[in-house]
C-alpha cells in the first residue's frame, strides 16, 4: 500500500506543466479567443512532442503502456493551464479506445495519432458536444451497428456555440455507411462504457487543476490589490473564502488519484463493479464541487474585476461549468454513488476497490 | 502508487480483527466524562488493550508499542472502529503527548511516562488554554518559577479535557517572566493530585463534565518534568498540535463507521426519507471516504520522509465540518424523534445520534478553532499577508 506518486510519474507531469507554462499562458489563451478554430495546431504539436499522447496506450501499439496514476497529474496540469485543446480526451480516452479496437483501420488511426500528432475525437453519448471537432482528422461515431471511424471531412459538424470562449463545440454526424466500422454493437457498448470511466477520471483531474489555478489566481490578486491601505488578502473575510476553497480541493484531489489508480495499463480496463464505479463518480463529483467553489471564490475575491473579461477568472469559471456537465453530469454520478452506498458492503476495509487484472477471459484481450 | 494491501498488511488486519472480536466488550461502556465508574471502565479497557500490545501500535517496542508504520496504524484503527471498541479515554496521552515525548523527550522521560500511559495507569489531560489565552494561545500567563531542582507552577488553566478525573496533565507555562508571546514558554508535566492543584469541573453543553478549570498555586514539580529545553515549549506544542489536527486525533475509520451507521439509519427509515436524505447519506459516505483517502496519502508521504505542517489545518476543518453534517443528516432522518434523549422511552436506540450531534458541535472549536485554522491555511499554505 503506497498512496504516493513515483518520481517518474511526477517528473513526467512536471515536464508537461513546464511546457504548458510556456505555451499556454494567459496571453496565448487570449490570442485564440474568437479564432476561426479554437484548436492551436502549433501548441498541439509541441505538447505531443513530449510523448503524452501514448501514455495510456499499449507498448505493442506504440504507446508507453502506463496506467491512470501516470496520466492523472498530466490531466491536472492541463486543467490548471485551462488548455483549450482536448489533450486529456485525446490521450486519456480516444487513443486507449482505438487501441482496444480490432482491425487495421483503428490501428492506422492510432498510429497517426501517436506518430503524426493527428487529433482524433470521440462523439460519446455522454458528452454530446465534441470539442474542436473541426480540427479532428477523424471522429469515432457510435451508431446502431457499433463504432465507426469517420474521416473528419466526411462528417457533418454543426457548431454549438457554448459558454467556454476557448473551446468550440460541435455535434457530429455522418451518413450510415461513412468511414470504417471498428467495433461491433456488443464490443461498442463495452468500449464506450470504459471510455466513460476514463473520461470521468481524467475530467475530474482537469477540474482539480483548474480549481487550484483559480485559487492561485485569486491569492495573487489578493496580495496585489490594496484597499483601506493594505492588501485585501490581509482580511479574514478573504482568507477564509480562499481557505475553504483550498479545503475542498485538498479532499477532492486524493479521491481523483484513487480513481485514477482504478485505470490499469492496457489491456486491463477500468473495473465495472459497483464499488469502483462509485469511486470514479465520487472523484468527478468532488472535483466538480471543488471547481465550482474555487472559481466562484476567485470571482468574489476579484470583485468587479472578476466579472470583467479582462482577468482570467471567467475562463476558469466557464471551463468548470463546461466540464462538470460532461460524462453524464452530477445527478447521474450521485445516483451511482447512492447505488453503491445502499447496496454494497460498507466499512473502512472497503476503501480501495481493486482494478481488474488481465485475464484470459477478458473479452477485449488481444494477443501481443 | 500501489493501492493494494500487501499480504503482511492483510495478515495484520486479520490479527487485529481476531483480537478485537475476542476482546471488545459486548455492551458499550458508560461515558468516561460522566461518572467515575465510566472513567475507570475505560481505564480497564486501556489496560486490556495494552496487554494485547495494542495500546499504541506506532510506538517503539521498548515502550509497549509494536513499532509499526502509519499504514498499519490506519489498518489498526479501521479494525478498532469496525469492532465498535470504546473511545480512548487516554487520547490526550497516547495521541498527543506520547508522540511528543517520542520526538522531544529524554530517554528517562520516555521510560517513566510512556509505559503507564500505554496501559492506562496514568490518564492524561491537556492544560494549554487559559481564560485569556484561547485562540491566542501565545498569551499564556501561567508561570513556572525555578526553585532549585523544581519548578513552582502557578496560574489558571481552562478547558482541560479529561482533567476532572485524569491523573496527569501536560501544560504550557511561562518559564521566563520577562518573555512575551511565543518566547519563554516551556512544556511541563504535572500530576493532578499534587498539592496546590484545585480542579473545578465545567458542565458541557451535554451536561457532562468533560473538561475542567485548573487552579495552580505553587505546584512543585521536578525540573525533569520539563519536555524539551526551557523556552522551547511553543515549538514543541505546535508539533503536538500538528498531530492533533492532523493525523492522530481523528482517525478516518471513526467517520467511516459513522457513515455506515448513517446508511443503516437511512435504510431503517427509508419509508419516511426522500431524495434529499438519500443524497445527504451518499454525501456523508463520500466525505468519510475522501478523508480516509487523504489520510492514506498523507501517511504514504510521511513514510517516504515528508512532513506535516500547516496541511494539518485542512484536515481539522474537513473532519469537524463533516462530523456535524453527518449528525445533522441523522437528525433529519429521525424527524420528531431527533430531540429525544437516550433515556426517553420512545427514543429506542436513536438517542446516541443526539449525543453525537452535540459532541460534533465542539469539533470546529477544540484543537484550535476552524477560524484560526483558516487563517493558518491562508497565511502559511497560500501565502496571504498577516493582518
Amino acid at each position: 500500500m503506497n498512496f504516493a506518486f513515483s518520481e517518474e510519474q511526477t517528473m513526467m507531469a512536471d515536464v508537461v506543466r513546464d511546457a504548458l507554462l510556456r505555451e499556454c499562458g494567459s496571453a496565448a489563451l487570449r490570442s485564440r479567443i474568437g479564432a476561426v478554430c479554437s484548436f492551436d495546431q502549433d501548441r498541439w504539436r509541441k505538447l505531443l512532442a513530449l510523448g503524452v499522447a501514448g501514455v495510456l496506450v499499449r507498448e505493442e501499439a506504440g504507446g508507453l503502456g502506463l496506467g491512470g496514476p501516470d496520466f492523472v497529474q498530466i490531466a491536472e496540469a492541463c486543467g490548471y493551464a485551462c488548455l483549450p485543446e482536448p489533450l486529456v480526451d485525446h490521450a486519456g480516452v480516444v487513443l486507449p479506445l482505438l487501441s482496444a479496437c480490432e482491425g487495421t483501420a483503428a490501428g492506422e488511426a492510432l498510429a497517426r495519432g501517436l506518430e503524426d500528432g493527428a487529433f482524433l475525437a470521440l462523439a460519446h453519448p455522454q458528452t454530446p458536444w465534441v470539442v474542436a471537432a473541426n480540427a479532428a482528422q477523424a471522429v469515432v461515431l457510435p451508431g446502431p451497428d457499433g463504432l465507426r471511424l469517420v474521416p473528419g471531412a466526411d462528417t457533418v459538424r454543426v457548431q454549438q456555440p457554448g459558454i467556454d470562449p476557448l473551446r468550440q463545440l460541435f455535434t457530429v454526424s455522418a451518413p450510415p455507411e461513412a468511414g470504417v466500422r471498428i467495433a461491433g454493437p456488443q464490443a461498442s457498448r463495452t468500449l464506450l462504457a470504459r471510455a466513460a470511466e476514463r473520461g470521468a477520471v481524467f475530467t475530474a483531474a482537469e477540474l482539480v487543476g483548474l480549481a487550484q489555478a483559480s485559487v492561485d489566481l485569486a491569492v495573487a490578486y489578493a496580495k496585489e490589490r490594496h484597499q483601506f491601505g493594505r492588501p485585501i488578502g490581509a482580511n479574514q473575510a478573504i482568507k477564509h473564502h480562499l481557505a475553504s476553497a483550498q479545503v475542498k480541493i485538498a479532499f477532492a484531489r486524493p479521491v481523483v488519484h484513487a480513481a485514477a489508480a482504478l485505470v490499469p495499463p492496457e489491456p486491463g480496463a477500468p473495473p465495472e463493479d459497483m464499488e469502483a464505479r462509485a469511486r470514479i463518480s465520487h472523484a468527478l463529483l468532488a472535483a466538480g464541487e471543488a471547481a465550482e467553489l474555487a472559481t466562484r471564490t476567485a470571482l468574489q475575491v476579484h470583485g468587479a474585476m472578476g466579472y470583467s473579461w479582462e482577468v482570467d477568472v471567467h475562463l476558469y469559471l466557464k471551463r468548470a461549468l463546461s466540464l462538470t456537465g460532461r460524462w453524464g453530469g452530477p445527478e447521474y454520478h450521485r445516483q451511482r454513488v447512492a447505488e453503491r452506498v445502499l447496496s454494497a458492503p460498507l466499512g473502512p476495509d472497503r476503501l480501495f476497490p481493486q482494478p481488474v487484472r488481465e485475464t484470459d477471459t477478458t473479452p477485449m484481450k488481444r494477443t501481443a | 502508487m500501489d493501492l493494494r494491501y500487501t499480504d503482511d498488511q492483510l495478515a495484520f488486519r486479520a490479527e487485529v480483527r481476531e483480537w478485537m472480536a475476542a476482546n471488545v466488550p459486548d455492551e458499550p461502556l458508560p461515558s468516561f466524562d460522566g461518572t467515575r465508574a465510566g472513567f475507570e471502565a475505560h481505564r480497564e479497557w486501556e489496560a486490556r488493550l495494552n496487554a494485547g500490545r495494542w495500546g499504541m501500535v506506532t510506538w517503539p517496542e521498548a515502550y509497549g508499542g509494536r513499532g509499526l508504520d502509519l499504514i498499519r496504524w490506519l489498518i489498526f484503527e479501521e479494525e478498532y472502529y469496525a469492532a465498535g471498541a470504546p473511545q480512548r479515554v487516554n487520547q490526550n496521552g497516547i495521541f498527543l503527548l506520547g508522540p511528543t515525548l517520542i520526538d522531544y523527550g529524554t530517554q528517562a522521560q520516555k521510560a517513566r511516562f510512556l509505559p503507564p500511559m500505554a496501559n492506562g495507569e496514568e490518564i492524561w489531560a491537556q492544560a494549554w488554554s487559559e481564560p485569556q489565552a484561547g485562540s491566542d494561545l501565545a498569551a499564556v500567563r501561567a508561570k513556572a518559577v525555578r526553585d532549585g531542582d523544581s519548578y513552582l507552577l502557578s496560574g489558571h488553566k481552562i478547558w482541560s479535557s479529561r482533567a476532572v478525573m485524569a491523573d496527569w496533565a501536560f501544560g504550557l507555562f511561562r518559564t521566563d517572566p520577562a518573555s512575551e508571546r511565543h518566547k519563554g514558554l516551556s512544556l511541563i508535566l504535572f500530576p493532578l493530585d499534587a498539592e496546590g492543584v484545585r480542579r473545578q469541573a465545567i458542565a458541557q453543553i451535554n451536561g457532562e463534565t468533560g473538561f475542567a478549570e485548573l487552579f495552580l498555586d505553587e505546584v512543585r514539580v521536578p525540573v525533569e518534568n520539563r519536555v524539551g529545553a526551557e523556552g522551547e515549549g511553543w515549538r514543541i506544542c505546535m508539533a503536538t498540535a500538528g498531530f492533533e489536527r492532523g493525523l492522530m486525533l481523528r482517525s478516518p475509520a471513526r467517520f467511516q463507521m459513522t457513515a455506515r451507521r448513517l446508511v443503516e439509519l437511512y435504510e431503517a427509515n427509508r419509508e419516511t426519507c426522500g431524495p434529499a436524505q438519500r443524497d445527504a447519506v451518499a454525501q456523508a459516505w463520500m466525505a468519510a471516504e475522501a478523508y480516509a483517502l487523504s489520510v492514506y496519502a498523507t501517511a504514504s508521504r510521511l513514510i517516504a520522509g515528508g512532513g506535516i505542517g500547516a496541511e494539518a489545518s485542512l484536515n481539522k476543518i474537513f473532519w469537524s465540518e463533516m462530523d456535524i453534517a453527518m449528525h445533522e443528516t441523522a437528525l433529519a432522518i429521525l424527524g420528531a424523534r431527533a430531540e429525544l434523549l437516550p433515556t426517553a422511552p420512545a427514543a429506542g436506540d436513536v438517542g446516541r445520534w443526539l449525543d453525537g450531534y452535540l459532541f460534533s458541535l465542539a469539533g470546529p472549536i477544540y484543537a484550535g478553532t476552524n477560524d484560526i485554522q483558516r487563517n493558518i491555511i491562508a497565511e502559511r499554505l497560500l501565502g496571504l499577508p498577516r493582518a
